[in-house]
């Protein structure tokens, strides 16, 4: 069976290679994608949408629905993670505490507990959680810049490279940082999980009804343009806010969707202990 | 586009990808993984589209590394075959 795997993953590699000779060589000017599509794009995406970086006027104005739908996909995987592995039922597993002075570890049996507000008692994983001052302390310093490093990528997806999508991980990998740093209850309790999933259907809605909005203004789904009959501008500055706006969306949905899929991998859906 | 610099990170990508596949613990896998989102990352950087390496090198390097762990850490770290 693995003779035959290998000789159909050799075969079909030897085809990709093969094929490969049909493609045009890289940068080259005479293909079919240097002389229809990319020249109108280079020509007239500043002037039509007023923004400086192509990328981001050609995956959020000219192939907005492209990315509409990879915005659906995102949400789409985070709810199957959610639908697949979220268990509602409390396992019933023996409790372990720290006493925080002392640094004795509490074996606690049967559904006793001590009040999660409790100064004198930490609770700790069933797995084996060391003292980590330093890297809770890094952390503790490190997120704040990763946060605003998120912000300002999305903010600047139009003067430079990221946007959205890049600046949504970058967030979401932010709590995952606190979610690891610390432990799952901490970040679970800066970063609720009714909020995550109310953020996640939120990104897409703001997409999406963005270009609701663009319809029932007058034009196509997704036409920036026609926002400037409520904005207090021109229509291709319009078109540039209109950018922003999608972008803002795609932002809050990935963002949530990360943190979301991580949490029910790391607990096995059970949100109570995790790496 | 520097040639060299071309050869140097293709090879480390077929080297990540090949030992990704071969090796029997499943966290090195993981990092191995992510080594290799690093380098793709890096060859689109060479190849001068800087958003495409931009996503890959938050998506592929970070995110998606930190998934394969935290699946490790649930299910098995050593493979069955």
């Amino acid at each position: 069976m693995k003779k035959i795997g290998l000789i159909i993953v050799c075969l079909s590699g030897a085809l990709l290679l093969y094929a490969t000779q049909d493609f045009p060589r890289w940068g080259d000017p005479n293909s079919p994608a240097s002389t229809h599509v990319s020249p109108r794009y280079i020509q007239k995406s500043l002037e039509e949408t007023d923004v400086p970086n192509l990328v981001t006027s050609i995956l959020a104005d000219y192939r907005g629905y492209d990315t509409m739908f990879e915005t659906t996909v995102i949400f789409a995987a985070g709810l199957s993670c959610f639908i697949l592995l979220r268990a509602f039922k409390k396992k019933e597993d023996d409790l372990y505490y720290r006493h925080i002075s002392t640094g004795i570890t509490l074996h606690i049996k049967g559904d006793k507990t001590i009040p999660a507000s409790s100064k004198e008692f930490e609770r700790i994983d069933t797995m084996w959680t060391p003292y980590d001052l330093i890297i809770k302390t890094v952390c503790r310093f490190l997120v704040p810049f990763i946060q605003i490093f998120a912000l300002y990528v999305l903010a600047h997806g139009h003067e430079s490279p990221g946007g959205g999508f890049q600046g949504g991980v970058i967030f979401g990998a932010s709590f995952i940082v606190i979610a690891i740093a610390f432990d799952l209850r901490t970040a679970l309790i800066r970063f609720k999980e009714k909020m995550d999933g109310l953020l996640s259907a939120l990104g897409v809605f703001i997409y999406a009804g963005l270009g609701a909005l663009c319809l029932l203004l007058g034009g196509n789904f997704l036409n920036y343009k026609e926002l400037a009959t409520i904005l207090p501008m021109d229509p291709v500055e319009a078109r540039a806010y209109g950018i922003l706006g999608v972008e803002i969306g795609v932002f809050i949905a990935v963002m949530a969707v990360m943190l979301s899929i991580y949490v029910n991998i790391v607990s096995e859906g059970r949100h109570d202990e995790g790496l | 586009m520097i040639p060299q610099l071309d050869i140097i990170i293709l090879t480390l990508v077929i080297v990540c990808a090949i030992a990704a596949i071969s090796v029997k613990d499943l966290l090195g896998c993981a990092i191995l993984f992510g080594a290799y989102s690093f380098m793709m990352c890096l060859l689109w950087a060479v190849m001068g589209s800087v958003d495409v390496a931009f996503t890959e090198a938050s998506v592929g390097a970070g995110v998606s590394t930190v998934f394969f762990v935290a699946a490790v850490f649930r299910t098995t770290r050593r493979t069955k075959d």
